[in-house]
Formats: structure tokens, sequence, C-alpha cells
């Protein structure tokens, strides 16, 4: 569905992605994982059209996203959704106010529509009784539940999640991994995470990708990743100081 | 040497390319506000932060400023006994200059600042970020109000202010010098016309544009958490005030 063909992209001649090649599937969940700083950040906001590479593409069912006018782009973004690491809701809003704001800004529904709709996506998210509370007074877990609510509002295709579980406590966490797996089942929704969580990877992953100096270095399901002998990757994943990737 | 050249053109640039920017998003944000849909939610919460909640803050400025300048130029005036000449003098001097003025930089203070930080935490906490991928163009949804904010409401301040301080002026004038009231008013009616108002409106209208689009383009191009949302604040009064003072000389001479 998501097809990522050699993109590079540098930040005053820092090279951050060096030809990155990933194809995504539809209806599945694609963990990326790799070290902080990597640029998991870069390469999903590559994706979602909030940056531009410097040379590569993205090819959205044959179509390259990043060649088109940003009038063509709004199209496409009506596709998308993204949970932000911080959750990014908006502190002058209420949380129904901020779980509706894609409903009253790209459709016509009435008021009492809208709420119902908010009410409905807040309790799969396992928040009841929160619409009039503002960001400020919610939990990080609780946020991040709001932001998941607000990222699925439109039943969009395909959902970003950037480090869901960054912040919280274990617990949260594998409710958090509950509740993607559970919003994603439901409607086979495409659903591509960063994170470095490697408990959260195990949980989820349909497919796991890691990048690791700008490129992706391996591909695989998790079993497969388990079992995979690159040096890189098994310290990665047992998350050990020693070995081919230096600390300082 | 070399490096001072180096270091001045770098400068040089970064100014062109800074003003080059902030016109692009002036006109972007005016090229919105025709776009539909229309949010007036958004445009009069602006307003209200702009405007309203600035009053108190305006009035006791002006009332001051027009007391002050009542006890100067009454000191001045009596040197050759032209003390009628207060009323004049203190309604000249807020409509035409003082008026718009400090109300431009007491508005850039209160709201330019508030503005920017308010983009700036945005920026930083990604919210600005997560308009963008809901499909809403941050320009419309956040400039674009500000903007409209600011030009219809820094006209509307200056009005309160000019008339606060003529009032302040009467007070000190009439009540605390004993000048003759009627002839405070009579001169005053006397000397200053509706175009000296309208002058210091027109300088108004040019300090809103200036304190909203400074204000949002520091937020709205914050970098660096914390600290970067308080540089984008500081900015944003700093540079505000100067470019209204630069401004301000501008209109002057070009309507003197």
């Amino acid at each position: 569905m998501i097809e990522i063909r050699n993109l590079k992209k540098s930040f005053n001649g820092k090279t951050v992605l060096d030809g990155v090649d990933l194809s995504i599937g539809k209806g599945k969940i694609t963990v990326i994982i790799g070290r902080s700083g990597e640029g998991k950040s870069v390469l999903i906001k590559h994706i979602i059209g909030l940056l531009r590479p410097d040379s590569g593409s993205i090819l959205l069912d044959g179509k390259d996203i990043t060649k088109m006018k940003a009038s063509e782009f709004i199209r496409v973004l009506e596709r998308f959704g993204m949970l932000f690491q911080g959750a990014a809701l908006f502190d002058s809003m209420t949380v129904a106010e901020n779980v509706g704001f894609p409903l009253r800004e790209h459709t016509n529904l009435s008021n009492e529509e809208i709420r119902d709709i908010v009410t409905e996506k807040l309790r799969r998210v396992g928040l009841v009784g929160v619409d009039d509370v503002m960001p400020a007074d919610l939990s990080g877990g609780m946020k991040k539940r709001v932001g998941l609510a607000r990222a699925i509002v439109m039943d969009p295709e395909i959902v970003l999640f950037d480090e869901p579980t960054t912040g919280l406590d274990p617990i949260m966490g594998d409710s958090i991994a509950a509740l993607m797996l559970d919003t994603q089942k439901a409607l086979e929704t495409t659903y591509i995470v960063i994170t470095h969580d490697i408990q959260l990877t195990y949980k989820i992953a349909d497919i796991v990708a890691m990048l690791h100096e700008g490129r992706i270095i391996e591909k695989g399901t998790v079993e497969e990743m388990k079992k995979n002998p690159n040096p890189i990757l098994r310290q990665f994943l047992e998350g050990r100081a020693e070995g081919p990737i230096k600390v300082f | 040497m070399r490096e001072f050249f180096e270091s001045l053109g770098l400068m040089a640039q970064r100014a062109v390319d800074t003003t080059g920017q902030m016109v692009i998003m002036l006109a972007q944000s005016i090229y919105y506000v025709f776009v539909p849909p229309y949010k007036f939610r958004n445009v009069f919460k602006q307003m209200e932060f702009v405007g309203v909640r600035s009053l108190f803050v305006v009035i006791l400025t002006g009332s001051f400023t027009g007391m002050v300048l009542a006890m100067q130029s009454y000191d001045a005036l009596k040197r050759f006994g032209a003390e009628s000449l207060v009323g004049p003098t203190v309604a000249l001097s807020m409509a035409r200059e003082l008026g718009p003025v400090l109300t431009a930089l007491m508005v850039t203070g209160r709201a330019g600042s508030a503005m920017a930080t308010e983009l700036g935490t945005m920026r930083v906490t990604e919210q600005i970020d997560a308009l963008y991928t809901m499909g809403v163009n941050p320009v419309k949804h956040l400039i674009s109000p500000r903007i409209i904010a600011g030009v219809s409401m820094m006209p509307l301040l200056s009005i309160v202010t000019d008339f606060v301080g003529v009032l302040g002026g009467y007070f000190v004038g009439v009540k605390l010098l004993g000048i003759n009231p009627g002839v405070y008013i009579g001169r005053t009616v006397d000397y200053v016309n509706i175009d000296d108002i309208m002058y210091g409106l027109t300088k108004s209208f040019f300090f809103g544009i200036i304190i909203a689009l400074v204000a949002s383009f520091e937020g709205f191009h914050t970098k660096g958490g914390a600290e970067g949302v308080g540089r984008a604040a500081t900015n944003a009064v700093v540079m505000g005030c100067v470019l209204i003072l630069v401004t301000d000389y501008i209109l002057t001479s070009l309507m003197f």
C-alpha cells in the first residue's frame, strides 16, 4: 500500500535518512524500530508530508505523494490519522472538542451527530465522562488515549504512531498496546508505529523493520526478527550497551 | 577582517530572508481570510483577546499620559501666556501620535507576547503539525484570525486611548490647574480636526498588522522547546516595538 523508495534527507549537511527502502502492507501493523535520534520521527513525518525528502519517493497506491501539490495532498491527508508523541492535543479545547475537531473541519455533521461519534470513539479507548475536561488536567496515558481517539475519529485507512508508549508506565503502555490492537482489528486499518519499546513491538507487530544509520537494515515478522543473527539487531532487541552499535 | 564581512553579509541575508518570509505569511493569511470555510469563532476569540482584554491597560496608559501632557504643556505654555492652548496640545498629541503609538506598544507587550507564546507552545508540542495532518491549514486557522483581530482592534483601542487621554488632560487642566472649562473645550474643538484623528487611526491600522504579524511569525517559527518559546515571546515584543516606532516615523513623514 505504501512504498518508500530510496528516501534521502539531510539537515544542515547531516544525513538522517540515507536511502530508506520499505514497503508497508495494507491492514497490517508495521513497527519501525531504531535508536533515538536515528531518524524514525523524520521518516514518519515524510510519510504524512510534514517534511519533504531531498530525493526518493513515497508511493501511496502507486502515486508519489512527495511530488503532490498542496491542494491534491489535502485529499490524501483525509486517509491518514496520526498520534503524536506528546499527543499534541489542542490545549485551548476540551477533550470532546479535540476529538471532534476533524469532524467539524471536514464534515457537515450536526453537533449531536459529532457528539455521538466522539462519545463512541472515547468509549472505544476506554474513556467515559471526560468529555468536558481540558487536556492540561489529564494524565499522560489519558492524553495518549484521547490522541488515539482523535486519530481514528475520521476512520482513516492509515494511522501513524510516534512513540505511543514513551513516557508511560509499563501497565499503561500495555493498555495502549491492547487498545491499538483492538482498534486496528475492528477496521482492518494500516498502522505504522515508530518506537524503541521492544515489548510493545513484540506485542503488536505484524512486520518489524529496523532503521539504523539512515537505512532499513532488517525487516520481518516478530518470529523472524527474534531468530535473525544480525549483531546490530541482536544488540538492539536485547538492549545491551556492548556490541557493534557504539553508545559513546 | 574577512570574517567580519562574512558575518555582516550573513546578518543582512538573514534580515532579507525573514522579511521575505513575513511578507509571504502576511499575503497568505490575507488570502485565506477570503477562502471558505469562514471560522468566525476563532476571529471573535482573537478580537476579544486583543481588544477587550487590552482595554484596562490601555485606559490606564491613556489617562495618565493625558494628565502628564496637560501638566507639562501647562508649564511650558504658561511661560508665554498661552495656557488656553493646553487643551488642543493634549488632544493633538494624543490623536496624532501618542494614542496610536502608546496603544500599540502596550498591546505588543500584552497581546503580542502572549500570541507568540501560545503559537510557540503549539509549535513545540506539535499541535501545529497535528493541525496540518488533519488537513487544516495552520495559517488560515491560526494566523488569519490574529491578523484580522490586530487590524480591527487597534484603531478601536486607539480611539479609547485618545478619549481617556483628553479626559485626563481636561481633569488636570481644568480641575487641578484652573483653566476655564469653556476655554479648554472651545480651543480643543477649534484646533483639532477629524483629519487629525483619522491620521492617528491610519497609523493604528498599520500597527495592528505589525503586532499580529510579528507575534504570529515568531511563534509559528519557534524552535527548541521551552527556551525557544521564551525567545519567541521576547523577539515578538522587541521586534514589534522597534518596527512600530520605525513605521511611525515613516508614516508621519509620509502624511505630514
